[in-house]
């Protein structure tokens, strides 16, 4: 009984949010898609989806998720290899600096390409400005770091032996890697190519600034068509197929989702790289020029000011802006103060669900529970960060829950967004602690609240402020949400950003990469400072 | 001809894994490198598989210098303590991994394939995925997977030190068996001296690196060449000086300075039971399901071990008469080296 209580306890602050900023918000937009005046009416969300428009968006969408896929594994299978299997100096600092893209606001990187293949851009020449091309090097930018990731967590742990064992029967290294490795590597491949192909379909920031109104996925057409065309009904509907799909997708790679890399068996130091190895490396530094390239490009822009070298566009973040009368530094502040509100939010939830997924259950009606329990907080992962902030706006502007103007309404849609990433990272590592030491401790005389200090607060801490830094960095960032969100008078860095790109005038670019910069600086020096905790599994889902 | 490895040495970093080792391996034979762990026979062993640099020496097969031959190029079979099953392969195409790389035909495999899984006694589990087996079932598979293409060498690692006890000695006899059958030239590295006296018929002891003793089995069991062989080779005490040549001399051998003795070297029998060579008080006594094992505190010697028969009227304090079996003793370092491989 005393258990049944725990659990409830635990589960009940979880639901609760949950129950009002994800099913509420859900409901409210199936409400809006198949309700007319008050009727029932399925036939409006077919007519939407019939458009010629909403076909042309579908289909985009699909090609180039699954384009951007194939793009990021062709550049992160042998990036992982290298960057995991061998030993050169400086691939500590690549691995970082390659964990970036991933958190950097999808704003800036919109940016960065648009400068790096703009008309007067270094690449302008190529003429990809503008082109599905330029989307497609945005997403594989963004991915190719989590194929590395999670491809090359369980390359490292792989087991040498069997590979040893076979070249010593006689195969080959083509022959050991197409029958020993490739085999053992196959779940996490396709678990990698699944999350990418997610994380593609549900792209926004960099799909919105590179594409526009002509290249629109799914994500940015519900965006487009609530704030410029104020078509609620025909974003809802698209919201309804997005959750769905997106729903579809996710059951399948967690059907295929590999075992926990923590568990490793006697990993094999990786290797000084041989002859053999040349592709892989050479691969691998396409794939650091790929990522460096536009950023490098960004900074410069951004100190370039009528073809001289000036602070100018730094100068000017301290400067209001004529149209809002708002300064950048302003919106720096708000960003800080947001996603601040948004880690602790996202933390104690996570550790609550992940405390709440890995205890052990005594009865079979208990782990029933438990795993119900689990699947639904990882429902929010199903969820676009585009579809959530529209869900927000249409439930949450009237009685009983008229948050509209709250100022916790956006780090709440923020610390939805980065839960499923804290939880991933918090519940392996729960996962990993022996039972049996809890139980050594309680056999040594220690209570129930000493054994937790003495057994899982070491092992927890680490993953815990790993998980905390990366909430904060994705809030930072975060632009789906935020974007429907954030009051017009009260930005943050991410919309002020997009803002300043949809003003004409040198000025106004300027001052977007400068606040870019500023921006991806930030959200940087947080994950170099999460990278050197060390912890495994940060990143990977 | 078979396997020479001449001055071999192996370092990582400034750590010597294995120092200037010379061994040789004739054909047919089944080599058993003891040393107990970390003293670098693995070590010894993966540079034989060419899957470690050598820093200095020279390892040949047949005459043929086996520098630059990659690990697949070689013709050995490595197996491994736990087997190293590929997890997601059956049984049988486990065993005819090797074959079909070969591009064996397939029938030819099949044939090949319920000929190994009968050798090694587990006919009629070709379907089994290796999860579904047992830790010894694993390393029959093993074993049949490694003989599969007649290797020239066949390299085992510490093959039952994963299994339990029983199971062990039980393997240890099938595996001589089978080596034998097969005609199989083996090299063996173990922590265990039964384990490598059941299995191989030639014996090279490694400590911290180093090469020690080697020889036939017989030779290095009988004249260990040091105090701490003895031990490793299971030997209890090792006697010096004056209580040797008093132990020798009641035993009836040639004087000598050092001398290794068994547990079983010394038998007990009560004091009243006539003269003895040797006499002591028992300081300890323990009843086992085979003999009685005696500490006996022996005049002029001190403390060695003893045994005797089960229902013998002895309790601690008493007095007793000893006598020496001259087979359970070895002299050190008499044969240092005696027949080098």
């Amino acid at each position: 009984m005393r258990r049944w209580v725990g659990l409830f306890a635990l589960a009940a602050v979880p639901l609760l949010v949950l129950g009002v900023f994800f099913a509420l918000p859900v409901a409210a937009m199936i409400s809006r898609g198949f309700v007319v005046d008050g009727q029932f009416a399925p036939g409006a969300v077919l007519e939407v989806l019939t458009r010629p428009r909403i076909a042309r968006v579908a289909w985009f969408t699909a090609w180039s998720a699954c384009a951007g896929t194939a793009l990021s594994l062709a550049f992160g299978l042998p990036a992982a290899y290298a960057l995991h299997r061998l030993d050169f100096p400086g691939r500590r600092a690549i691995r970082a600096a390659l964990l970036v893209p991933f958190v950097l606001p999808t704003v800036v990187v919109g940016v960065a390409f648009r400068e790096l293949l703009g008309e007067a851009g270094p690449l302008g020449f190529l003429g990809l400005d503008g082109t599905p091309v330029a989307i497609l090097a945005g997403l594989a930018f963004f991915n190719i770091t989590v194929v590395v990731r999670m491809v090359g967590a369980t390359w490292e742990s792989m087991d040498p032996r069997p590979g040893q064992a076979a070249a010593a029967l006689g195969a080959t290294p083509a022959q050991v890697f197409r029958t020993v490795t490739l085999p053992a590597l196959r779940p996490a491949i396709v678990g990698a190519a699944s999350v990418v192909f997610l994380f593609c379909a549900t792209s926004f920031g960099v799909v919105l600034v590179l594409g526009g109104v002509r290249y629109a996925t799914v994500e940015t057409e519900i965006y487009l068509l609530t704030t410029n065309l104020l078509d609620l009904q025909a974003a809802a509907a698209l919201s309804i197929l997005q959750l769905l799909v997106v729903v579809g997708l996710l059951v399948l790679s967690r059907r295929t989702r590999v075992a926990d890399p923590t568990r490793a068996i006697e990993p094999r130091p990786p290797a000084r790289p041989t002859r053999g190895d040349v592709p892989a490396l050479a691969v691998t530094a396409a794939a650091v020029l790929f990522v460096a390239a536009p950023l490098a490009g960004l900074v410069l822009g951004s100190l370039r000011e009528d073809g001289a070298w000036s602070l100018r566009y730094y100068r000017a973040l301290g400067e209001p802006e004529a149209s809002s009368g708002l300064t950048a530094s302003e919106a720096l502040r708000n960003s800080l103060v947001t996603a601040l509100d948004a880690t602790w939010l996202a933390v104690g939830l996570g550790l609550l669900i992940a405390v709440l997924a890995t205890r052990r259950s005594r009865s079979s009606g208990e782990r029933r529970v438990r795993s119900f329990l689990d699947g639904l907080f990882m429902l929010p992962l199903g969820v676009s960060a585009v579809t959530l902030g529209f869900g927000f706006l249409i439930a949450l502007d009237r009685p009983p829950f008229d948050l509209r103007d709250d100022p916790m309404l956006v780090p709440i849609a923020q610390a939805l967004v980065a839960l499923p990433l804290v939880v991933r990272t918090l519940a392996p590592a729960l996962e990993g602690i022996d039972d049996r030491l809890r139980q050594a401790a309680a056999s040594l005389g220690a209570s129930p609240v000493r054994a937790w200090a003495s057994v899982d607060v070491p092992v927890m801490y680490r993953p815990v402020l790993a998980a905390t830094g990366f909430a904060f960095a994705v809030s930072l960032g975060e632009f789906g949400a935020t974007a429907f969100l954030a009051r017009d008078d009260h930005p943050t860095l991410p919309v002020m950003i997009f803002r300043l790109l949809g003003q004409p005038g040198e000025d106004h670019y300027g001052r977007a990469l400068a606040a870019a910069v500023v921006l991806g600086t930030v959200t940087a020096a947080v994950i170099f400072a999460v990278e050197r905790l060390r912890v495994r599994g940060v990143g990977a889902f | 001809m078979g396997l020479e490895i001449d001055r071999l040495s192996v370092t990582y970093g400034d750590m010597v894994a294995v120092g200037e080792v010379t061994l040789s391996l004739p054909a047919g034979g089944v080599l058993a490198v003891l040393g107990p762990s970390g003293c670098g026979k693995s070590t010894l062993l993966r540079a034989v598989a060419g899957l470690e640099p050598l820093a200095a020496g020279r390892i040949s097969y047949d005459g043929r210098d086996l520098a630059g031959v990659p690990t697949h190029r070689r013709g050995f079979a490595l197996m491994f303590q736990d087997g190293q099953l590929f997890g997601h392969l059956t049984v049988a195409r486990n065993v005819g991994y090797a074959l079909r790389l070969r591009r064996r035909r397939a029938a030819e495999v099949d044939a090949r394939v319920g000929e190994l899984l009968d050798l090694v006694g587990l006919s009629g589990y070709d379907d089994r995925l290796p999860a579904s087996l047992s830790g010894g079932e694993r390393q029959r598979v093993a074993l049949a997977r490694a003989l599969a293409v007649h290797p020239r060498l066949l390299l085992l690692d510490e093959p039952l030190s994963a299994l339990d006890t029983t199971l062990r000695q039980r393997l240890a006899g099938e595996l001589r068996d089978i080596l034998t059958a097969a005609g199989t030239t083996a090299l063996l590295v173990t922590h265990d001296h039964e384990e490598a006296f059941a299995v191989a018929d030639r014996l090279a002891v490694m400590r911290a690196g180093r090469l020690v003793q080697s020889g036939d089995i017989a030779g290095v069991w009988a004249a260990p060449a040091d105090e701490e062989t003895a031990l490793f080779l299971g030997y209890a005490r090792v006697l010096s000086g004056a209580t040797a040549r008093r132990v020798l001399a009641a035993a009836g051998l040639a004087a000598a300075d050092r001398i290794a003795l068994r547990r079983s070297a010394l038998s007990a029998a009560p004091a009243d039971r006539g003269a003895a060579a040797l006499a002591g008080t028992v300081t300890a006594l323990r009843s086992t399901p085979e003999v009685l094992r005696l500490v006996v505190q022996v005049d002029g010697v001190g403390d060695v071990d003893a045994v005797a028969p089960l229902g013998t009227h002895l309790a601690v304090g008493d007095r007793c008469g000893l006598a020496v079996d001259p087979t359970r003793l070895a002299s050190l370092g008499a044969e240092v080296r005696a027949g080098t491989l």
